[in-house]
């Protein structure tokens, strides 16, 4: 089955445009077909010069979250068939400079993320010839749902507090934090508390929940943070209490 | 990001930031703190292909299992075309590997002791596939990226693409590359350079690879006169989603999952691979039997079931059916998430309630540059591992979940050698790093970025190149399809001198990142399609209907593709075999 339909696509090169446009592409589309798809038949068959970025087209590369009709998605997971607006606007996502067209700067995310050491830190490195560290399956089941995301930059997207600040840590840093933190095999708490605990990370954050809702793989950065703020709040209250238990 | 210097060189350039690419930048990071390493990819190393691997990775670790055990059954996987050395090398490191995985923080999925689990894949003898649900590569490809942000030694080039080797006095000095986001070229020079590019399953029409896997790496050392191995074989997957392609783990059928078709009839037992048993009795389902045969028999039994009448008529193809219901709700969520999502999202069927139609598609090269066991080529100073390497292990077909254990020994192996050839050599001179990235440019210039075209486009040649190789180098060959289809590919790699971009801006230009990458397919394409014409033989995944039979005496060699001007040269050598003398592939009940 084909339908009919317009995308609505933003264009802008900044080395010759001072300002970004829109251009418009009408197109057959089939009823199993993405938005990538379409940019897909686009490029092939109508633009060549139009540019994103994409690649497992199956929603786990992270490389081709957009804006769909003003929403943050991942454009091979988002169907055409769901929209019945007559046009579909596509843009860049939100809150990142834009390199080109669809394609945005994310150095800010890959310099914030080794600021929060997302690897594993143990309490004493362990032989190979030890084996494995035992980690039972509740014990993996504590802190999978955060080691889940995929870096697409959706959350940061949905942030209202990254689009004010873009010195905030932001969702996904942050949730990959909780997620070492979280794990039984980790003791690097304290190590991430600069970044983590400080003004710009977990305590900037007002709990909008946005992340949560535009997250594709149902990761809860806002749930993360939260558990976060009370780790390192009860931290905090420990060593107010107990100042030479808790180390510094 | 990088800061741009005056020259950029390192001891150790790693090209490709996958599972191989990165474990290799932490063996040299971790092992040699005074060894400069850099690593140069056309995308950011978290969406390389490594993180679309599903079912898991293979290593010896029940105490009822050995090492012989993997080695026998990966090599007769591979139809005894896999050099026994390396092979042994693999299954040696195996369990080492996963164990470091492990301390880096890998999820691995966990039995209730704590202990890592284990499950039956196709063509392994007991369960030794490690897995982290049906997202294994992900996980493995975030941990070790993550843990490369430990190193500050590591240098990372993130969407840069590599358009060519340097080679001066008869070793690989570095690469030639495009800044992507700037369109500037450049040199890097490196003492040492890995190449860890992946595999090239766009060359064909219907993948479960994403769009990056277009051979690069391997064209790269094409080009520079190493030879191509073994690039006859070509993998087809036999469950892929009609339409996408998308990929639904061998993990689907370890878990018990069966294939049917539309006579209801699990259809394997048909074709040599033993009896089924019910889906109720606790030895079902039984290793090395039906639904966890290898992949090249299952592939070929789809093809036949298709030319007897007996798959499903679908919008996307035919198809047969996957059948997991019996495994429950809470399993599938359990076990095989990642299918159900997939199989929901991009189908609309829920296989908690339906059979999931299925098909074979092309998944894996288990040719690639000819390296040994220590990932060196033929050229001094460069070296590859990974999907885009043949050491050989795989030899004539990969077992399922040998491929995430390939690239984590072989990496870390090729770092060694790469940092041991860097401490015997110094560094190009800034003169040669300039005059490279110059003729590079002036070349793009007189070619594909030249003003005056004739009409020709990437999209056009890259789907005539797919067409051409799926039908003539497709699961079954003969000799008039493979001619057609190596004529068809001088014709295209004429068109490819005639194409010109219409996009001529230096900033982040994907036509010409396409165009460039389209090249590198037309060179694995004619290397692939002479290959196959000049083995005349079947075996594992290269079957050639006018030759049905395996010929040890003229054929237990690997073929040898080597860049001429006209067609490629087909040159053999023979295969290492240690222990395990050529014996004929027996699955089923025995």
């Amino acid at each position: 089955m084909s339908d009919r339909t317009v995308l609505d696509v933003y264009r802008y090169l900044p080395d010759n445009e001072s300002e970004p446009t829109f251009q418009s592409y009408e197109l057959d589309y089939q009823d199993n077909w993405v938005v990538l798809d379409a940019l897909n038949h686009i490029k092939a068959e109508i633009d060549s010069t139009l540019s994103f970025r994409w690649s497992c087209r199956m929603g786990v590369c992270g490389s081709c979250g957009m804006m769909v009709n003003g929403e943050p998605k991942l454009t091979c997971e988002t169907f055409i068939r769901d929209y019945d607006t007559q046009t579909i606007t596509i843009e860049p996502l939100s809150h990142f400079p834009v390199i080109r067209d669809l394609v945005i700067n994310m150095d800010d995310f890959m310099e914030k993320l080794p600021r929060v050491s997302p690897w594993l830190i143990p309490d004493e490195d362990k032989p190979l010839e030890d084996g494995e560290y035992l980690q039972t399956p509740a014990q993996v089941a504590h802190y999978k749902r955060f080691s889940m995301c995929i870096n697409c930059m959706l959350c940061y997207s949905a942030c209202p507090v990254y689009g004010l600040d873009p010195s905030f840590t932001g969702p996904a840093v942050l949730a990959l934090a909780a997620r070492y933190n979280l794990d039984s095999r980790d003791d690097g708490m304290k190590e991430r508390a600069a970044e983590v605990s400080a003004h710009e990370g977990i305590w900037e954050c007002t709990y909008v929940g946005e992340c949560t809702q535009v997250c594709p793989k149902d990761v809860d950065p806002a749930g993360a943070i939260q558990m976060l703020k009370l780790s390192y709040a009860l931290d905090w209250a420990r060593s107010v209490v107990m100042p030479r238990s808790s180390g510094s | 990001m990088v800061e741009k210097m005056d020259s950029l060189q390192h001891d150790v350039l790693v090209v490709g930031g996958g599972g191989a690419g990165l474990r290799a930048a932490i063996a040299v990071a971790r092992d040699h703190p005074d060894t400069s390493v850099g690593v140069i990819s056309k995308v950011y190393p978290m969406r390389s292909h490594t993180v679309s691997a599903e079912g898991g990775a293979a290593a010896v670790i029940s105490p009822s299992d050995s090492l012989d055990d993997h080695a026998y059954d990966t090599i007769s996987g591979s139809d005894w075309l896999a050099d026994q050395d390396a092979v042994e090398i693999l299954v040696e490191n195996a369990t080492d590997e996963m164990l470091q995985l492990e301390h880096w923080g890998c999820p691995w999925s966990r039995d209730p002791d704590g202990h890592v689990s284990v499950r039956p894949f196709g063509g392994m003898k007991l369960e030794r596939t490690w897995y982290a649900a049906d997202k294994t590569g992900f996980h493995l490809l975030h941990t070790l990226f993550q843990t490369t942000l430990k190193y500050d030694a590591i240098i990372r080039y993130d969407e840069w693409f590599v358009t060519s080797l340097i080679v001066a006095d008869g070793r690989c000095q570095g690469v030639t590359a495009i800044d992507i986001r700037t369109g500037e070229m450049l040199s890097i020079g490196a003492k040492s350079v890995v190449l860890c590019t992946g595999g090239g399953g766009r060359v064909y029409p219907f993948t479960t690879n994403g769009s990056i896997k277009t051979g690069d790496g391997m064209s790269l050392a094409y080009r520079a006169g190493v030879p191509l191995k073994d690039m006859e074989f070509v993998q087809y997957h036999p469950t892929g989603l009609p339409g996408t392609g998308i990929l639904i783990t061998e993990a689907a059928r370890s878990e018990g999952g069966v294939l049917v078709n539309n006579e209801g009839r699990r259809y394997l037992q048909d074709y040599g691979l033993g009896q089924p048993l019910d889906l109720k009795d606790p030895d079902h389902p039984r290793k090395r039997t039906m639904e966890l045969g290898p992949r090249d028999r299952l592939s070929q039994a789809f093809v036949k079931e298709r030319e007897a009448g007996r798959t499903f008529e679908g919008a996307d193809g035919d198809y047969v059916e996957l059948d997991i219901r019996h495994l429950g709700e809470r399993e599938i969520d359990r076990k095989i998430p990642m299918v159900r999502e997939l199989a929901v999202r991009y189908i609309g069927i829920d296989p908690v309630h339906d059979p999931i139609p299925v098909r074979t598609v092309v998944h894996y090269m288990m040719g690639g540059i000819d390296t040994d066991t220590r990932g060196a080529t033929s050229l001094p100073g460069l070296f590859a591992a990974g999907e885009c390497a043949c050491v050989s292990v795989n030899g004539a077909n990969r077992l399922g979940s040998n491929s995430l254990t390939e690239i984590l020994v072989f990496g870390a192996r090729a770092a060694v050698a790469a940092v041991d050839h860097a401490s015997r050599v110094s560094l190009p001179s800034n003169q040669l790093l300039e005059s490279s990235a110059r003729s590079e440019q002036s070349r793009l210039e007189a070619t594909l970025l030249r003003k005056n075209g004739a009409g020709e486009t990437v999209s056009g040649i890259r789907s005539d190149l797919q067409e051409a190789l799926e039908e003539g180098a497709g699961i079954f060959r003969d000799e008039a399809t493979l001619q057609r289809t190596c004529s068809t590919i001088t014709d295209l790699q004429e068109r490819y001198e005639k194409l010109v971009l219409t996009d001529t801006s230096r900033t982040f230009n994907t036509e010409l990142v396409t165009a460039l990458e389209l090249g590198a397919m037309l060179d694995i394409g004619e290397a692939i399609a002479h290959s196959a014409l000049a083995r005349t033989e079947s075996r594992g995944s290269h079957q050639r209907t006018d030759h049905p039979d395996r010929d040890d005496a003229g054929f237990l060699k690997h073929s040898l593709a080597y860049q001429s001007e006209g067609n490629p040269t087909i040159g053999y050598k023979d295969v290492t075999i240690t222990r395990w003398p050529p014996g004929e592939r027996v699955y089923g009940n025995v």
